[in-house]
């Protein structure tokens, strides 16, 4: 049960990020990864990790993919149009692709992955809010500001007042 | 735990499910006798002046920006709200300065006209 929902969920990711490649309208390709980072969000689910798939979608789903279409559509000669993808050097290109997928599949082979014989079951939920709230108030409150920062930053690049 | 996700995905395939019979469904019964005028965009009955397709004001990419700046800050909030009662005050109060910092965010936006709709 658990492995087919497993090859359900890889399937819809690998086939959705195939047409955020290949698909000409670059609006369309934005909407394919929402359907992608859904498929990530199903895959933290299955592993028990709620919190995780709660924030993928609502840091992915939610605030990612809305900017990447805020961008497509503010940016001129990008919306609705049929673009050609340009692949002007196919023969360098291919050449990088296929030994970085080599040094993967090598890397891979050779790294012993331990298995973790059960997972909790268990909401993390109230594991990840008691440790900010105890153990990293620091952190916590520093991502505050972070964000603060973030948020002046975008203020004062984008307005140039 | 796992149960409850369980739930979620039929309500996913349920509601994926709804989309592509109610699409099914409806291509096999309308009548298909499209005319220029029948497939221009819907503009509240106007004659649409452009393409659906145009270029938003670059200024709307601010909003965007502080939403997902706010999205951020509601994901430290669950956390949060699934624990607060059993912490008590200390953790109330942690969480009132995580939000007064970020407020400082909001004032500033605001002061610098940021919020305004342009």
């Amino acid at each position: 049960m658990g492995l087919a929902v497993f090859y359900i969920l890889a399937a819809v990711i690998l086939v959705s990020a195939l047409f955020v490649v290949t698909l000409r309208n670059i609006f369309h390709s934005a909407l394919m990864l929402i359907v992608c980072f859904f498929g990530v969000a199903g895959l933290y689910a299955s592993l028990n990790a709620d919190f995780l798939a709660a924030v993928q979608v609502l840091i992915y789903v939610g605030a990612v993919t809305i900017l990447i279409i805020f961008a497509v559509m503010v940016t001129h000669q990008l919306s609705g149009k049929k673009i050609r993808q340009y692949n002007d050097q196919p023969v360098p290109a291919g050449l990088i692709i296929i030994s970085l997928f080599l040094l993967f599949v090598v890397s891979l082979s050779k790294t012993g992955f331990e298995v973790v014989k059960s997972i909790s079951s268990s909401p993390t939920v109230e594991g990840i809010g008691k440790a900010l709230m105890t153990s990293y108030v620091l952190p916590f409150e520093v991502v505050s500001i972070v964000l603060l920062v973030a948020l002046i930053g975008a203020i004062v690049i984008a307005r140039k007042d | 735990m796992i149960g409850n996700f369980a739930y979620a995905g039929i309500w996913v395939l349920v509601a994926i499910g709804f989309v592509v019979i109610t699409f099914f469904f409806a291509r096999l019964i309308r009548p298909q006798r499209p005319n220029p005028t029948k497939s221009r965009n819907y503009e509240c009955g106007e004659f649409p002046l452009s393409d659906s397709h145009l270029q938003y004001n670059v200024k709307y990419y601010l909003f965007a920006l502080i939403f997902v700046i706010f999205d951020v800050e509601v994901v430290f909030l669950f956390p949060w709200a699934a624990v607060f009662r059993a912490l008590g005050l200390f953790a109330f109060i942690e969480m009132l300065v995580f939000l007064a910092i970020l407020i400082f965010g909001l004032i500033y936006a605001w002061k610098k006209k940021a919020l305004q709709w342009v």
